[in-house]
């Protein structure tokens, strides 16, 4: 018999009970479209923090305390950490030549409130030249000044988000802020600059390190000079830092290095969001082979029959492995489209993204189910014996 | 020049074992089915009736003894053999139709072609072509639930000829029809056999078992009497 033609039965067959085939086919829909839709939430993961370091600039490399574990926020671990402000100046007078600008930088998520306003802001210390090393334009008022940083002044400049949410109708300049129980006078807005900055609030680095009360400092930040080579300019500091640390009291990190790192996390992360996802599918398959034995033993006369006539062993199993091969893959076909909808659904949380092995995994394996799912019932329809199936009840 | 022999057993047993227990259902039967016959198999209830006609049919295969397909040995065929014989040379009409459901009267008849090497082309004319002889060409696009008891067996029968089969081999094909129905469906078997079918048919039926031109007697799984 001709492939065609048992296709033609198969879809007949299907056809014929539509509400059991799209009911099996359901676990397959669920399983693709969770599997693309969960790699495409990892996907936009590693993308907003792609994203996130892009807005931070290049040429930057970071002095965090300890050698560096990530997962772990080198700031919080005190124990281990011993940078203090005299390493910037240890930085600055050794490796003068790379350094474009330098900043210590203390970071504190902390709740900011004006009158009866609250906000869940990153509280981020630096210096004035945080400023043109982390680039924030000011939109009202100014930054902070040398001197600001010398006294530890309580000033601050407050992110858009912070300004939006604090201060809708008015201008936040000149107005009083709580920071940790100290009161804080705002002096600058910064224009929008996407992802986490809009959340800061900034301040002199020497005013947070005294209302938090602090040992240390979180980490350094150096914006390399542009014509500077980044490995050697490492080296250098590394050089610098050794005066006075040992060699695993800090390590010294570019920014592609961290997100290199980062990205591997996340990628291993996606595979494995995919990964649980794709066991739904598995349980989607047995869900086809349970519908496939019972519509093997249902269609026992049909089967005796077929036989009767001149099917062939093999004709039957492939007629009923293409049954359960139509339902896996049409059931992958809609869960794709189902996951890819809903991925384009999640971007307005998350630049989510649906990338092309997703939905090439997604379908092989829906397929493969199938074939693997469909094999058993199939084979054990083959076998039928026609007079068995043909006895009269 | 002698007839020719479509279908002989040469001392054919089958036995089945149910357990402990074993059951002689054939017990060295010899039959000879020349062309162009019309012969009725008549016996008690198990005496072995239709396990003899599975046996000639190529659904199943002798515990002992040989089957001769216009005189080749066929019983130690393998499953794919078997069915390319059956598709080709056997025609099979039952007592309850077997028809396809939802599927229509053409669909159904077309059916062993599917699994032939006849080509796509010739299909639908073929059906028609029998469906007329059957007296059904009004009737092609129905499904079996739109049609009488009388009218499935035509459709059944119709799809028995198809492929132009050596042999119509019918099991109480008026078991499930009044009597009315029953005497034009012989009537139509009689009429296929005048055409040039040869024809076996196993049944209880009287009126049936008369119209063949010979009736083999099934006893305890032996041939009783042949007349
Ligand atoms: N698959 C089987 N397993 C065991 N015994 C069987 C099997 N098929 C048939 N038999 C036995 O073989 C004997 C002959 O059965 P068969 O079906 O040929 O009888 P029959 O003449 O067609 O009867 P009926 O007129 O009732 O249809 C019976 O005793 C039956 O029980
Ligand atoms: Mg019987």
């Amino acid at each position: 018999m001709r492939f065609f033609e048992i296709a033609t039965s198969s879809i007949t067959a299907l056809g014929a009970n539509k509400v059991r085939t799209f009911l099996t086919m359901l676990g397959v829909i669920i399983g693709v479209s969770a599997v693309i839709l969960l790699i495409s939430i990892g996907r936009g993961i590693q993308n907003y923090i792609t994203d996130q370091f892009d807005a931070l600039g290049s040429n930057l490399l970071f002095v965090s305390p300890g050698k560096v574990s990530f997962g772990r926020d080198p700031g919080n671990s005190f124990s281990r950490n011993k940078l203090e402000e005299k390493h910037i100046k240890l930085i600055q007078t050794h490796a003068t030549d790379i350094v474009e600008q330098i900043t210590p930088m203390v970071n504190v998520s902390e709740t900011v409130k004006y009158k009866t306003k609250y906000y869940n802001a990153a509280v981020t210390g630096i210096n004035e030249e945080g400023k043109y090393l982390f680039d924030y334009s000011i939109d009202e008022g100014a930054f902070f000044t040398r001197a600001d940083v010398r006294s530890g002044s309580r000033v601050a400049i407050l992110g858009k988000s912070v300004k939006d949410e604090l201060f809708p109708n008015q201008s936040p300049i000149g107005q009083s802020i709580k920071i940790s129980g100290d009161s804080y006078v705002v002096i600058g807005t910064s224009k929008e600059k996407g992802s986490d900055f809009d959340e800061q609030v900034v301040v002199p680095y020497t005013s947070a390190i005294n209302s938090f009360e602090l040992k240390n400092i979180s980490r350094i930040v150096v914006k390399v000079k542009a014509d500077k080579d980044l490995n050697s300019a490492t080296k250098l500091i590394e050089k610098a830092l050794l005066r006075d640390l040992e060699d695993d009291d800090f390590t010294v990190l570019s920014q592609a290095d961290i997100l290199a790192t980062i990205q591997n996390i996340l990628q291993m992360l996606t595979i494995g969001l995919g990964a649980i996802a794709g066991i739904s599918l598995l349980v989607g398959g047995i869900g086809i082979m349970n519908i496939m034995l019972v519509s093997v033993t249902e269609r026992t006369r049909e089967i005796g029959l077929r036989k009767a006539l001149g099917a062939t062993p093999f004709d039957v199993a492939l007629q009923f492995l293409i049954e359960s091969v139509l339902l896996s893959v049409t059931g992958g076909s809609i869960g794709i489209m189902i996951g890819w909808l809903a991925s384009f659904a999640g971007r307005a949380y998350i630049r989510t993204e649906v990338p092309w092995w997703s939905v090439a995994i997604a379908f092989s394996f829906a397929a493969f189910v199938g074939i693997i799912f469909g094999t058993y019932p199939a084979v054990k329809a083959s076998k039928k014996d026609p007079i068995e199936a043909l006895r009269y009840e | 020049m002698p007839t020719q022999t479509i279908i002989e057993t040469q001392n054919v047993f089958k036995t089945y074992r149910l357990g402990s227990e074993v059951i002689n259902a054939l017990s060295g039967v010899d039959i000879k089915i020349k062309k162009g016959e019309f012969v009725s198999i008549v016996g008690k209830s198990g005496s072995g009736k239709s396990t003899l006609m599975h046996l000639i049919g190529l659904l199943d295969t002798p515990t002992s003894g040989s089957i001769l397909l216009n005189d080749k040995d066929v019983s130690r065929l393998n499953q794919n053999e078997l069915s390319f014989q059956r598709n080709r040379s056997i025609g099979f009409v039952f007592q309850s139709f077997n028809l396809l459901q939802r599927t229509s009267s053409l669909d159904n008849i077309i059916l062993p072609l599917k699994y032939s090497q006849v080509p796509k082309s010739e299909w639908e004319s073929r059906a028609l072509k029998m469906l007329e002889i059957v007296g059904l060409s009004d009737r092609k696009n129905n499904k079996p639930n739109e049609l009488s008891g009388g009218q499935k067996q035509r459709v059944a029968i119709a799809r028995a000829l198809i492929n132009d089969p050596d042999l119509i081999l019918a099991d109480e094909p008026t078991g499930n029809l009044d009597s009315k129905t029953g005497t034009e469906i012989i009537e139509l078997f009689r009429k296929l056999n005048k055409s040039g079918k040869t024809i076996v048919i196993v049944t209880h039926d009287e009126e049936l078992a008369e119209v063949a031109n010979r009736k083999i007697i099934l006893k305890d799984g032996k041939i009783s009497k042949t007349l």
